[in-house]
């Protein structure tokens, strides 16, 4: 982009993209707005009437909005929160040199590879299922009595499905930062009288910090929208338990047939992950500069 | 004190013995340096003595203690990398205090060891940036001051200006030798660069597949060499092997003559030759002749010897200096 002449046909070569993305981006945004200002059920069909705000006011009112947003974002701390000091620890293990590495490696990655409704039918049926479940036996096993995750800790056994998700992406993302650290800083942290503890605080930690930031921003934008996990294992429930806003908006749509609400809900759940995202560049985006 | 002494010490990689078995005396306050071909265990037997690999055999005992089984930290060494190995995040002056800081120290003993080491480097201006932010020069500073602020026993460098552009290495080269000066702690250098050698050591070890060749000072290897090797090796340009019948005259299987102890003259001569290729360095100028019946030979003669390509000269080798070995490549003295 040295010259006044490379920078134009910069523009020119780029400008295509950028409209096609604006239109695929607008169209369905401004489809989206119209609907939301309609009453529009899909079971009084050719009914549709301008509805002004209603739709807005009755999606924010609702006491399962409070209750998704929190869930939605105890979804998103929660697992951020596990997969990134799970991700730290699992990747300082696989760092070390060992037998079989690349098998093991190999295996770390596989549960990303899973479908996600294949991965919370698995959770649902095999793990936490309180008759058959592995978790169940176990608790059998030293005479406890076995718990019910998915009644009783509905959004506790979500976050854990998801989380053990994405905890091969965070391992994998933060692996590949730890082996581009220098074996001579190691070294001379270690000449310099650095303890274990020391350099990885002094040293591995700081060395990392902008893959853990890539690895939050990744995962928050995939983590807004969980739905799958959500559908086959609790549905939701009991109650709204386990309601985030997205399985909140599809439940409006296709369980309530109510469109115009359910669009309302998406323009909702549209500025909510852009106040998230706004916070989260201010609090951890300069990491990424310089 | 920081003396150093190396029993017996091995190092063996899987089958491959890097080193054998290495005997060493360093005394307190030497400027030793290692110097060898790459791929002769100087770096692997600088990072033996620091505790970054361990030994295979032997022992390795540092100020009258025995420091074999010693984590790198307890050994009382610092050691400059040769990639400088700061710690990128940091500025320099927690790179400095780094040390100190695990060593536990006060925050005020810190500050000030930090500043006169900064002093001492010419790092005060510098002290708040990052080491991004500097010279290649500036950041060999601050590794050297990251070493010196922990007043060890003996300070380790591995390669430690093979970074820098020619003019700055002979800076460096100065600045460290100023340093030794100042602080008469013992050193252990090591380089592949013959020329950094002779210029800063005291006592030079010369390295070959894992052996010492011999140990002296520099004026020793110059004028004394053991072996083939060595004289080889020490000089620049390298001195010239000559063997068969102008070696048996000297009653010797091998004989080696340095560039500068060849006198050349267009009339008269020992051995006769064309020229091949003169290099001229304004003072000096070498000359590649290509003497008759016994090959290349290397000279050098002052800058204003005017001769040039295919222009026919003789050489005279000056006896006294004459390099005798016998067919195992040792010196006959």
């Amino acid at each position: 982009m040295a010259t006044l002449h490379t920078r134009s046909a910069a523009r020119l070569m780029i400008a295509p993209s950028v409209l096609l993305l604006l239109a695929w981006m607008i169209v369905p945004l401004a489809m989206t707005i119209y609907f939301s200002l309609l009453r529009y059920n899909l079971l009084m069909p050719g009914m549709e009437e301008f509805a002004g705000l209603s739709n807005y006011i009755y999606f924010l009112t609702d006491p399962a909005f409070f209750q998704a947003i929190f869930n939605t974002l105890a979804i998103v701390l929660g697992v951020l929160f596990i997969t990134v000091i799970g991700g730290i620890a699992l990747a300082l293990l696989l760092d070390q040199p060992m037998f079989g590495q690349g098998i093991v490696r190999i295996l770390v990655i596989a549960p990303f590879l899973i479908m996600p409704t294949v991965a919370a039918l698995v959770w649902k049926n095999m793990f936490m299922n309180p008759v058959s479940g592995l978790f169940a036996w176990l608790a059998k096993l030293v005479g406890l009595q076995p718990f019910d995750f998915l009644a009783n800790a509905p959004l506790f056994s979500i976050i854990l499905i998801v989380a053990w998700q994405w905890l091969p992406f965070a391992t994998l993302i933060l692996l590949t930062a730890l082996q581009s650290l220098d074996e001579e800083q190691k070294e001379a942290a270690q000449m310099d009288g650095a303890g274990a503890w020391s350099r990885f605080f002094y040293l591995v930690l700081p060395h990392v910090s902008r893959a853990i930031t890539v690895v939050i921003l990744i995962q928050t934008i995939f983590l807004l929208s969980v739905f799958a996990e959500i559908l086959v294992t609790t549905n939701g429930g009991p109650g709204t338990q386990s309601t985030n806003l997205t399985f909140l908006v599809y439940a409006q749509a296709l369980l309530q047939f109510d469109v115009g609400g359910a669009s309302a809900g998406g323009i909702i759940a549209v500025i909510l992950a852009n106040i998230v995202a706004f916070f989260l560049m201010r609090m951890i985006g300069k990491t990424l500069e310089g | 004190m920081g003396s150093i002494t190396l029993k017996n010490v091995s190092k063996v990689f899987g089958a491959h013995a890097v080193i054998p078995s290495i005997d060493l005396d360093i005394t307190d306050g030497e400027f030793v340096v290692f110097v060898g071909p790459s791929g002769c265990g100087k770096s692997t037997l600088l990072r033996l003595i620091a505790g970054l690999e361990d030994v295979s055999g032997g022992e390795i005992v540092i100020d009258g203690r025995k420091a074999t089984d010693l984590p790198p930290a307890k050994r009382g060494l610092s050691m400059v990398f040769q990639s400088y190995a700061l710690y990128p995040h940091m500025s320099v002056r927690s790179n400095i205090a780094f040390p100190l800081k695990m060593a536990g120290e006060d925050k005020a003993v810190i500050d000030k060891k930090v500043a006169d080491a900064a002093r001492v480097l010419n790092l005060t201006d510098y002290l708040d940036r990052k080491p991004r932010q500097l010279s290649g020069g500036q950041r060999q500073r601050v590794a050297i001051g990251r070493a010196i602020v922990r007043q060890p026993e003996a300070f380790l460098f591995d390669e430690p200006l093979s970074n820098l552009d020619a003019a700055l290495r002979v800076n460096m080269r100065l600045e460290i030798s100023q340093l030794h000066q100042q602080l008469k702690t013992t050193m252990i250098y090591v380089t592949h660069d013959q020329v950094e050698a002779m210029t800063m050591a005291d006592k030079i070890v010369v390295l070959n597949r894992g052996r010492i060749e011999q140990v002296g000072s520099p004026l020793e290897l110059y004028h004394k060499p053991d072996n083939l090797f060595v004289a080889g090796f020490i000089g620049s340009p390298k001195m010239n092997f000559i063997s068969g019948a102008p070696a048996a005259a000297h009653q010797a299987h091998t004989i080696g003559i340095r560039p500068e102890h060849l006198a050349l003259s267009k009339e008269q001569g020992t051995w006769r030759g064309t020229v091949g290729v003169a290099e001229h360095l304004g003072s000096d100028t070498f000359l590649h002749v290509n003497a008759d019946g016994i090959g290349t030979l290397t000279a050098r003669v002052s800058g204003d010897f005017g001769v040039t390509h295919g222009d026919p000269v003789f050489l005279t080798p000056d006896v006294q200096r004459l390099h005798k070995f016998d067919e195992k490549g040792l010196a006959i003295r």
